[in-house]
């Protein structure tokens, strides 16, 4: 079988970041942006959102201080990549947030990291302290520090993620304003993945091209992914997007796949029949890098539960469609397997889980429906018998 | 403010508003209703509860008309099919973690999540029961805690932060154990809450209402060894009315009506006591300024107001160091108490024992003022019940009197007579206006230099007033004061009046006289009063106490004939003997944290 | 002063008396305490001079930051999906027959809390746990075991 799954080596790739940061320095901010508009970057985190753009956004507001903040929290479950990053290239996560700060006109960042990661804190810091002085060095004045999480999945939203390093409840934000108007504290605020920093700063190092003329018109350029659940080959991959699920599958299966859970607990579940037409990307199902595989031999009905009781924990409870309907999503599954309620049931679930996704107030509780109708669709009959 | 205009359509209807307004508000100068929860025209946005939720043409998602501004061209339309099943399921999916038993709710009929339900016809529960089981927390004598009722709207824990400043209130948890709560979850008696009952004013559904009494006091009416008084709040007699649905409106005469026809043995009036309270408060107030500037002692100036038991919680838990500012005197309704049991049960021979005083208020604090163990002055308990204004509304109800027909009654006599000073205690600024008219006519044998007596700069729904009252030509017992520019401010919400004590504490301001009342707009937008609230509404009750001020023959306290009677027979004089051991207090310093 | 108080009042110094204080003030606590009591919670409250009710509002927002007292050592096993597959109950039954508690408990010498925990971010190697700030990747039963084993000898 021909091998379609291209490895890609610009993540971990050891690069002489501060050549590049030198070089961007003296560039002005419309250069910069332009070019990471130009490859095409979209963020890493799962939203895929135009890196440059954002970027463009931020820089256009009139402030006394403006902020970047990579996004460290790390929740989204088979997600695992953006600590492997921090642990191999911290540097080039701290170059991208520099590059960032350059070209929005922000002096201070801040990696806010998931409380789950505190071991990484010891080696962060260091290399904090030589980026610091190597920034002296370059006459470059921005400054990073850390805000640590304390286990809250949702405060992976950006506005959560703001109102948390403001020392307040993780809870969403109305949007508009948006964050590059009004972030942390208020000010116009940059917030990028761990991975899209990366990859910006990349791009700086190779100018767009390199990335734009990988993947595909809607999907650019390379992912890092996180393998995980029946495969032989759990791990993290950086590979080129628009691959099929197929391509995929063939790659890391165990032969027995039955379904791949795309873009983690809040993603989607694909059966064996769709894997040939399914794309890996913004034009398919898009991922911030979770990928689940389940071998015939796991109960779909255990893994939807499983999701379910994650969001029915970690809503954060304010709006109502989240909060009350993940948990009637989930005691409706328990009642229609044990016959409190018909298999008719599912169909009223479905209608409430596309009010979740129109009306709740922030994408976790737009997208925490998502694997209860993709696993509904597909594998009906396990979640009834 | 920015007049840009901007241009959208409203179900396929142009408008055209000012930049910055929300779809909620464009969609209102239509006359489209969009229905809401978390939504209070009092708080900040919240866009939490999510029920208002509406169409945007060429957006996958439903924005919150609440929270959403417009912007140049957008097309909304507020009852799509779209809209209408994401509304019914949200609507069902709060009746699911809901306690919708509301046969036996307080709140039936004046339920928001009700009227919405009932609008929606949602009928058949589909989804399943996720309520939460818990107790009632029935620990303080003001307000009762009903999670199993909670939407988690929010509404309370803004007031009690945003109005209030107390933040007694606040969101715990998350997911579906999220819930309104206080700290550690304690009891509500055992924190810091004011018992203001802001909460209550704006809470949609029955989490959190009145502490109710209307048995017992029904219970002590039938008794026919109780002899039942009952004595009515400046602030009620311009909002009962909103209860038969009618409005705020100057309903006084209706009211002691029904209180007679409801079987009251004497209806009697706070408004006395009102009246003696600026008697007794100014010359504390003379006292104090004398005290400071003839003799030189350390006297604790500014001098504060001490009728709002909201405020004087407030400040027993938040600046215990500012005690000695608090003006000594009992609020209105507990200097009516002692005062029904030993002067008034003398003149009418009964024994105390066999008395009950029942007070109407707009307010949920002075159900536990009445409890404080101070307030036992007459050697009985002297308030037995205190019942809000809603109360009063509901018993009138439950005893089938029609409210709109009754002809005016009169109050009994004694403790019955007063003055507008009284009456305009209801509203913020009006026992600033009160104790002016008195104090001055009595430093200068003049009346206060104002219109009318209408004293307009302590008026209205500012935060905090200031204004300063130039002394001139004195009578010559009071000569140090002449020359003396008098200061004062006025305060209302708790979030005011916390920011004023913080101008006084840093010595950023100076005044010599502070009003405060713990609820917005004063007495009028008090914890007990009529729901809905909001600023139009009290300021048509405020309206109603300057008519009913304007109205009265007598407008200064010191011209209350009942109120000389007292001194004469009884009392003796203000701060006199009588007077410190039935119509003052004393403070006691709370926990802050 | 009692030490709780001492830690949040040093703690403020460093972090300041903002708002935006208030996490790694909570976090500094848990680190030294394993949980906040309500003596450090007032004491928190004071500092940023904001309401108590507020400080366990946000406090209890945050699975990590436990508002009943912890063990010296809290152990938190993940429970999502890739290591409900890969055997995370066996481990915690073999957790709970060492330290003779049930999932959620102290052990009565407080050394030690078993709990669960959402995604920790070791999907590829679970199941995995978390001492402390310490991973544990990969664990079974038997390993598991020995790890807690080697806890004890050192304290």
């Amino acid at each position: 079988m021909e091998n379609k799954i291209k490895k890609v080596d610009l993540i971990f790739e050891k690069v002489d970041y501060l050549e590049v940061l030198e070089r961007s320095f003296k560039r002005t901010q419309d250069e910069i942006i332009l070019d990471v508009i130009d490859s095409g970057l979209r963020g890493r985190g799962g939203a895929g959102f135009p890196t440059g753009l954002k970027w463009k956004f931020a820089k256009n507001e009139e402030a006394d201080q403006k902020y970047v903040i990579c996004n460290a929290d790390e929740g989204e479950p088979g997600t695992f990549k953006d600590r492997e990053i921090l642990t191999q290239v911290p540097e080039k996560v701290l170059g991208g947030m520099a590059l960032c700060g350059k070209a929005t006109g922000a002096s201070e960042g801040y990696i806010y990291l998931r409380g789950e990661y505190n071991f990484l804190l010891p080696s962060l810091y260091a290399a904090i302290d030589k980026f610091h002085a190597q920034m002296k060095e370059l006459n470059f004045d921005f400054t990073i520090r850390i805000k640590s999480g304390s286990g809250a999945y949702v405060c992976g939203e950006e506005t959560a993620l703001m109102e948390s390093m403001e020392g307040k409840r993780g809870e969403p934000r109305n949007k508009p304003p948006f964050p590059t108007t009004s972030g942390y504290l208020g000010k116009p605020t940059s917030i990028n993945n761990v991975e899209t920093l990366v990859f910006a700063l990349m791009i700086a190092k190779e100018g767009p091209n390199q990335f734009k003329d990988m993947g595909t018109f809607d999907s650019r350029g390379s992912k890092v992914f996180s393998v995980s659940g029946d495969t032989p080959k759990a791990g993290i991959y950086e590979l080129e997007l628009g691959m099929s699920l197929e391509d995929f599958v063939n790659e890391f299966g165990d032969g027995d796949t039955k379904a791949v859970q795309i873009g983690g607990a809040s993603g989607f579940c694909v059966a064996r029949k769709h894997f040939k037409e399914t794309v890996i990307g913004f034009e398919g199902i898009p991922t911030g890098g979770s990928m689940m595989l389940f071998n015939s031999t796991r109960s779909m009905y255990n893994i939807l539960n499983d999701y379910l009781e994650f969001f029915e924990e970690e809503s954060c409870g304010q709006c109502t469609p989240c909060r009350v309907g993940c948990q009637q999503l989930l005691k409706g599954i328990e009642a229609v397997k044990k016959g409190i309620k018909p298999p008719s049931y599912l169909d009223e679930l479905q209608k409430l889980s596309e009010t979740m996704k129109i009306a709740s107030k922030c994408g976790l509780g737009q997208s925490a429906p998502n694997p209860f109708n993709s696993i509904i669709n597909n594998f009906r009959e396990e979640i009834i018998y | 403010m920015s007049t840009y205009k901007v241009n959208l359509k409203v179900n396929n209807l142009n408008v055209s508003v000012d930049e910055g307004t929300t779809i909620l508000d464009a969609a209102r100068q239509l006359n489209f209703k969009i229905p809401t929860l978390c939504h209070h025209d009092d708080l900040c946005v919240a866009g939490n509860c999510r029920v208002c939720v509406v169409e945007q043409v060429g957006n996958r998602l439903l924005p919150a008309a609440c929270a959403t501004p417009v912007s140049e061209g957008m097309e909304v339309l507020t009852n799509s099919m779209k809209v209408r099943q994401a509304r019914k399921n949200i609507i069902e999916l709060l009746l699911s973690e809901h306690n919708a038993d509301c046969t036996k709710c307080f709140k039936s009929g004046y339920c928001e999540l009700q009227e919405m339900a009932n609008e929606y016809r949602t009928g058949d529960h589909i989804f399943l029961d996720v309520r939460s089981k818990n107790e009632i927390d029935i620990s303080s004598p003001s307000i009762e805690k009903d999670d199993s009722k909670c939407i988690r709207c929010q509404r309370c824990v803004r007031t009690c932060t945003e109005l209030q400043a107390v933040s007694a209130l606040a969101v715990t948890h998350k997911g579906k154990e999220m819930k309104i709560s206080t700290f550690l979850d304690k009891p509500m008696n055992d924190v810091v809450c004011t018992n203001c009952g802001q909460c209550i004013n704006r809470c949609p559904t029955a989490s959190l209402v009145e502490r109710n009494y209307i048995d017992q006091v029904f219970d002590a009416i039938y008794d026919p060894k109780k002899f039942v008084v009952v004595q009515t709040a400046p602030a009620t007699r311009v909002a009962i009315s909103e209860e038969f649905g009618l409005g705020p409106n100057r309903s006084t005469g209706k009211m002691v009506a029904a209180l007679r026809r409801l079987g009251f043995d004497k209806v009697l009036d706070t408004d006395f006591t009102a009246d003696l309270t600026i008697m007794e408060e100014g010359t504390e107030l003379l006292t104090r300024l004398k005290e400071a500037l003839v003799d030189g002692k350390e006297v604790a100036l500014p001098m504060m107001t001490s009728c709002s038991p909201g405020w004087i919680k407030f400040q027993e838990h938040i600046f215990p160091d500012m005690l000695d500012n608090l003006s000594t005197c009992k609020s209105p309704q507990q200097m009516f108490g002692p005062l029904a049991k030993t002067y008034y049960a003398e003149k009418i021979n009964k024994n105390p024992a066999d008395m009950v005083v029942v007070s109407i208020m707009p307010c949920t604090a002075k159900k536990y003022e009445a409890e404080r163990p101070e307030m036992r002055g007459s050697g009985y308990k002297d308030v037995d019940f205190v019942l809000t204004t809603r109360e009063l509304g509901r018993m009138i109800h439950q005893a089938g009197i029609d409210f709109e027909k009754l002809e005016d009654e009169k109050y009994d006599s004694i403790l019955g007579e007063s003055t507008g000073a009284a009456v305009i205690f209801g509203a913020t600024g009006g026992v600033m206006e009160a104790a002016l008219r008195t104090a001055y006519e009595i430093v200068t044998g003049r009346e206060v230099p104002f219109a009318n007596l209408n004293i307009k700069p302590v008026r209205g729904m500012d935060g905090i007033k200031e204004a300063a009252v130039k002394i001139k030509d004195v009578k010559e017992e009071w000569s140090f004061l002449e020359g003396v520019e008098l200061k004062i401010a006025i305060a209302h919400g708790l979030a005011n009046a916390k920011e004023l004590m913080n101008k006084i504490k840093s010595g950023e301001a100076d005044y010599h006289f502070i009003e405060v009342m713990a609820c917005p707009s004063g007495c009028i937008g008090g914890g007990g009063q009529p729901i809905p609230t909001n600023m139009e509404i009290r300021k048509k009750r405020a309206a109603a106490i300057y008519e009913e001020d304007e109205k009265m023959v007598l407008r200064k306290s010191h011209e209350n004939p009942e109120v000389t009677e007292i001194y004469k027979s009884f009392l003796h004089k203000p701060l006199g003997h009588r007077s410190h051991d039935l119509l003052h207090t004393h403070y006691y310093p709370r926990k802050r944290y | 002063m009692t030490n709780v108080e001492e830690l949040v009042k040093q703690q403020a110094e460093i972090h300041g008396h903002k708002r935006e204080s208030l996490m790694p003030i909570l976090q500094a606590v848990i680190r030294s305490e394993r949980f906040l009591s309500e003596e450090a919670m007032v004491a928190i409250a004071k500092e940023l001079d904001i309401s108590t009710a507020d400080v366990y509002g946000t406090a209890s927002f945050y699975t990590f930051m436990d508002t009943k007292p912890k063990g010296k050592n809290i152990i938190r096993v993940c429970k999502t999906i890739t290591c409900h597959m890969k055997g995370k109950d066996a481990v915690i039954g073999a957790l709970e027959d060492l330290l003779k508690i049930k999932l959620g408990d102290n052990t009565s010498d407080g050394k030690f809390s078993l709990l669960q925990a959402n995604c920790l971010g070791w999907c590829h190697k679970g199941p995995v746990m978390l001492i402390n700030d310490e991973v544990y990747p990969e664990v079974t039963p038997q390993s598991a075991v020995e790890v807690i084993q080697e806890y004890l000898k050192q304290k």
